[in-house]
């Protein structure tokens, strides 16, 4: 029993079927824990009660990469194997992607404002996120644009190859192009640069929450794909002649 | 290979092949731009380099649906497909053609327009370097986009919004390129990237093109 | 109630904002996903 068993739809329909309640039940006690959690923790010293925000933008930036990372293996995986429920998982990931890009977007230039005083500011990491979002919409437009859906899936998995290159090429000419005045990474092992344990741990929780938020909704969403894919079909046997 | 390109630029340059559209559009949007921010010469300058470049790059997005899309509207692209060159020559031709008969004449014309919006004569080698570099990777690039969107019936959009993204490296390195230069700083480093991603995207690109091109023809 | 100061407009514009569309991620795949069991249930139910 390989893990490819599960690439046939009757047999991904039935474990997803079965995992999706646990999922579900993770995500919103995990989310809504930790997001609660981070709401109550004491103000910082220097943000004052806007370093509540990041338990969801963190959150989120790392969920919108992570997302096109799996967009990216579940297009390999298409493109190299042919299963068809991997192209569906990644049409599915998608809107999930660019809402999460959407939700550190705002949540960093409403942060933005009080901090630096300005609602958008042209930093490498916000301007990076920026392009990132560009790339969701313009794969989610191709998959909508495409009405054969074995073209579609190979298209968008080219496009998604290409994309994450420069996606990757863009975040460094961004940062050639301007330094930018974003704290460095939230999470750094480097002694002294940590986050104090009183934000640490909410933000792990809230993380872990977005990750199985994110797994319920892509199981969720990649049935809803199967589903329309096997109605697609038996209309289509239907109406042959 | 070679009459393959032959045709393309004949195609092109004969009437009704839009030769010299793009260069008319790069025209229209320079002489707009001081109308948006101003005659103001000492406005016009700083902005300059970056105006140019997003001209070149807009004009050049305008003709890449040609690209593919007659050739796949009276069969000929089923015809070069089955041909005995390989695809990826076949899209890396329609590239150089493309570049030939709208990123040369783009460039060519860009420091004549940099007058208009009062580039420094200075900036003018800088210009010209990182347009000739930096050029044949929007061609081949979006010859990709355009390869996507073959098939579909309004692909127009679409491509602008699939194409548009990957030109931000080329962007931003080609007008650091300038500024550096205007500043005194060294603009090798920029130019070096450009001339990196132009390079890797000229080889590996046209696979990618062709694999899309494979799928729509199928 | 948890004093949020100076920032409160900001911290509950952040949390509104992401609800919103946290919540219409959810309703919207939920939705889709109930629209596709019902038409796949009544064209087999066809069938």
């Amino acid at each position: 029993m390989s893990i490819w068993e599960y690439a046939n739809p009757v047999k991904f329909m039935r474990a997803s079927g079965a995992i999706l309640p646990w999922a579900v039940a993770g995500a919103v006690a995990c989310t809504l824990g930790g997001v609660a959690w981070g709401f109550l923790t004491p103000d910082d010293y220097r943000q004052g009660a806007t370093v509540k925000i990041v338990f969801l933008h963190v959150p989120a930036a790392m969920m919108a990469i992570n997302i096109w990372v799996m967009m990216l293996a579940a297009s390999l995986i298409w493109l190299i194997r042919r299963h068809h429920v991997s192209a569906l998982a990644a049409r599915a990931a998608a809107p999930i992607g660019a809402v999460m890009t959407l939700i550190a977007l705002a949540t960093g230039a409403i942060w933005g404002q009080p901090m630096w005083g300005t609602w958008w500011e042209w930093d490498p990491r916000l301007t990076s996120f920026l392009i990132l979002f560009l790339f969701y919409a313009g794969y989610i437009a191709l998959w909508s644009a495409i009405e054969d859906p074995d073209s579609a899936a190979d298209l968008t998995g080219v496009l998604c190859l290409v994309g994450s290159v420069f996606a990757l090429l863009s975040r460094y000419a961004v940062l050639f192009w301007n330094q930018g005045l974003h704290q460095g990474a939230s999470l750094s092992v480097a002694p002294g640069e940590r986050m104090s344990a009183v934000y640490r741990y909410p933000l792990y929780l809230s993380m872990l929450g977005f990750l199985l938020l994110f797994l319920a909704l892509l199981l969720i969403r990649t049935r809803t794909e199967i589903r329309r894919r096997r109605l697609a079909a038996l209309i289509a046997r239907e109406t042959r002649p | 290979m070679l009459p393959l390109l032959r045709r393309d630029l004949t195609l092109a340059t004969r009437a009704g092949g839009g030769f010299g559209l793009a260069v008319a559009f790069f025209l229209i949007l320079c002489a707009l731009v001081p109308f948006g921010v101003g005659p103001d010469s000492a406005a016009l300058r700083p902005i300059a380099p970056g105006i140019l470049w997003l001209g070149a790059l807009l004009a050049c997005l305008l003709s890449l649906d040609r690209i593919f899309a007659l050739d796949h509207e009276d069969g000929s692209l089923d015809l070069l497909a089955t041909a005995p060159i390989p695809l990826e020559g076949v899209v890396a031709v329609k590239a150089l053609a493309h570049w030939l008969t709208t990123g040369l004449p783009l460039v060519a014309a860009a420091p004549l327009f940099g007058l208009l919006l009062q580039l420094p004569a200075a900036a003018t080698p800088w210009l010209l370097a990182s347009l000739v570099i930096g050029t044949p990777a929007l061609s081949m690039l979006g010859a990709f986009g355009a390869a996507i969107t073959v098939g579909l019936r309004r692909g127009g959009l679409l491509l602008s919004l699939l194409v548009l993204p990957l030109y931000v490296p080329t962007l931003i390195f080609g007008t650091e390129a300038i500024r550096r230069g205007l500043e005194g700083g060294s603009p090798a480093t920029p130019l070096l990237f450009l001339g990196g991603i132009s390079a890797a995207v000229v080889a590996l690109v046209p696979f990618a093109a062709a694999a899309a091109l494979r799928v729509n023809l199928r | 109630m948890i004093e949020l100061g100076k920032y409160a407009g900001t911290v509950l514009a952040a949390y509104g904002i992401s609800a919103v569309l946290l919540v219409g991620l959810v309703w919207h795949s939920v939705a889709a996903n109930a629209r596709a069991r019902r038409d796949l249930e009544r064209q087999e139910g066809d069938g």
